[in-house]
């Protein structure tokens, strides 16, 4: 709890930082508010063709697209649609990787051996081209995007946690404990998992950032949730067919994308400054 | 090597459950069953994975990546003609990232905390957060169609200059051909700046934060306290200290770019590998996929490798240990 308060505080003085916070609680709100925000229940939905391609203005904030859906309303739906894929699949990743990372550079044994060959085998390849070959197997869904997603990011982790748990093992105090026949599953959970939780936080929100873009991506080469659900992605694709006389198609979404990102990104580095006190020292630092 | 194997295995058999039937597209929409099945046959798909992996794996040992299934033409042949066109939009990429991205970076962290410093910080900051896909819809749209200073797609149209390296641009140079070049040059602009938005900002945050971490070590204070000009300190020492971690970041862009090259090629229709990686991914030809993964896994780690002789080549530090 202290160390909550500690870094909400520090947030609140690093500017930007708290500029990205301030951009996921709003990308959160509207999210959980969009039916609030939109004027009528079914306008990220309904087709009006009679109202198609029209400009930003007047009754449609961010215009038409082609089906004569409301872009705003779309936009706005759209939100939920890119937080639930950003949260559930860092989230999976992370209750894959980190436990795979712990116990690799814990034990170190050939167990870790052949977890680690296992993720340096998925981070071999830019992640986007094995997201593409799973989403494309298992069929464009929203389900699906999340689990290649998932299938493809926890190796990150699973680096990430692996070396400083092999760092932190030679410490003094870990091997205090075992010396006091603590078990090992408890020096983990106690005694790693707390001391490795700063370079998790960090990379989960630049995770979260990471994963939106390679979701919009994807949305964009057609493997993301099938139309009309409104997708980002999928948005700024459908817009290529109607340039450049309908300028304002990719505008919205292209602009959302942007923010939630730039949002997380702010958020990540922030955390970074504050949780990593070498960091911290360089920021402070003369010079 | 067992990572490159280990890879080929899981992409060969993560395309192999592909529901889609490549036999059934393979042999036409007019195919009797009967000859769907001959087909199926024919290309050994009726055997079980593991047998088809090993046959694969046998084949691969004898270079030959198999035949795509829509060009009929060997992977390798494909791979290799398409080659070119992206070492071409790859290598300006990379030169675009590193001499504008490496600049920008050392006089962020000189001018540390000024205007300057937060305008490249917003770039950056965008840089990271921007969709490529976006922003080649926007630079058309701006460059393409609203101005026509840069063609939409496609690389160079009608005769190419006599192929050299398969570079146009390098070619139209050696060919002595200056228009040609410079329809080349602007066919690979708007791709290339695409390419190297997210690079040049990973470039230019990593510069910054090494040059600054030089100018607080000790030997920066000591030689500050002798007296010793500034100009001299930065272009001697902290220059030099500071690159070394520079020209890892630089290697390793490669893969951030190799990532990028799948969305832009197929953005702008460039005939790359990327782009006929897209293609075959959704053609489900199984051969150019896997042809196509050996190949960026391969470079990949072939680069690390790289990165790391001359990380250690650079600084004397890493080479002892």
């Amino acid at each position: 709890m202290k160390a909550l308060v500690f870094i909400v505080s520090r947030l609140y003085r690093d500017r930007s930082a708290f500029l990205g916070a301030l951009i996921i609680l709003a990308l959160v709100v509207v999210a959980l508010a969009a039916p609030l925000l939109v004027s009528h229940p079914d306008a990220a939905w309904a087709m009006n063709p009679q109202v198609r391609l029209r400009p930003p203005g007047g009754e449609f904030l961010f215009g038409t697209d082609r089906m004569g859906g409301d872009i705003y309303a779309r936009v706005i739906y759209g939100a939920r649609i890119t937080l639930t894929i950003a949260v559930v699949a860092v989230g999976v990743s992370l209750l894959i990787g980190v436990p795979v990372g712990l116990v690799a550079g814990f034990y170190g044994h050939w167990l870790g051996e052949v977890l680690m060959r296992v993720s340096d085998i998925f981070l071999a390849v830019p992640q986007i081209v094995l997201a593409i070959a799973i989403a494309l197997t298992l069929g464009p869904s929203i389900e699906n995007v999340i689990l290649a997603l998932s299938l493809t990011y926890w190796p990150w982790f699973t680096r990430l946690v692996y070396a400083e748990t092999q760092s932190l093992k030679n410490e003094v105090f870990i091997e205090a404990a075992m010396a006091l026949g603590v078990p090992p599953w408890r020096i983990i959970v106690t005694h790693i998992l707390p001391n490795v939780a700063s370079p998790i936080i960090v990379r989960t929100s630049i995770g979260m950032g990471f994963t939106i873009l390679t979701a919009a991506a994807l949305g964009f080469l057609g493997l993301g949730a099938p139309p009309p659900a409104p997708e980002w992605g999928r948005m700024i694709s459908e817009s290529r067919e109607h340039l450049p006389d309908a300028w304002w198609y990719a505008l919205a979404p292209g602009l959302a994308i942007f923010l939630v990102v730039m949002g997380f990104n702010l958020l990540g580095d922030g955390l970074r400054d504050i949780l990593d006190p070498r960091i911290r020292r360089a920021q402070h630092g003369r010079g | 090597m067992p990572t490159v194997a280990g890879l080929v295995a899981i992409v060969f058999v993560v395309s192999h459950i592909i529901p889609s039937d490549p036999a059934a597209l393979v042999a036409g929409e007019a195919a009797t069953p009967e000859q769907i099945a001959a087909v199926r046959k024919k290309l050994g798909f009726d055997q079980p994975m593991h047998v088809q992996l090993g046959a694969y794996f046998w084949k691969l040992m004898q270079g030959d990546m198999g035949n795509s299934l829509f060009t009929t033409r060997p992977v390798w042949d494909d791979l290799s003609g398409r080659l070119p066109a992206t070492i071409e939009l790859t290598l300006a990429a990379m030169a675009v990232s590193t001499l504008v991205g490496v600049p920008l970076g050392v006089v962020a962290a000189l001018r540390r905390n000024t205007w300057l410093d937060h305008a490249v910080r917003v770039i950056t900051v965008g840089g990271l957060a921007v969709a490529s896909f976006w922003l080649a819809i926007l630079l058309q749209l701006l460059f393409s169609m609203e101005l026509g200073w840069a063609p939409l797609n496609a690389r160079l149209q009608g005769f190419p200059p006599p192929a050299v390296t398969g570079l146009l641009t390098i070619d139209a140079l050696i060919a002595g051909n200056l228009g040609v070049l410079g329809k080349a040059l602007a066919h690979l602009a708007l791709p290339t700046i695409t390419l190297a938005v997210p690079g040049l900002a990973t470039l230019v945050r990593f510069t910054r934060a090494g040059v600054l971490d030089v100018l607080q070590s000790g030997f920066v204070q000591y030689q500050r306290a002798m007296g010793i000009p500034w100009r001299v300190i930065v272009w001697k020492y902290v220059l030099r200290n500071a690159l070394v971690s520079t020209v890892t970041q630089i290697g390793l862009l490669f893969g951030i770019l190799l990532a990028g090259a799948v969305v832009v090629e197929t953005v702008f229709d460039w005939p790359g590998i990327g782009n006929y990686a897209f293609n075959a991914i959704f053609s489900s030809d199984y051969n150019a996929i896997v042809g196509f993964t050996l190949w960026a896994g391969t470079v990949f780690i072939l680069v690390n490798l790289l990165v790391d002789l001359a990380h250690s080549a650079i600084d004397p530090r890493e080479a002892r240990s």
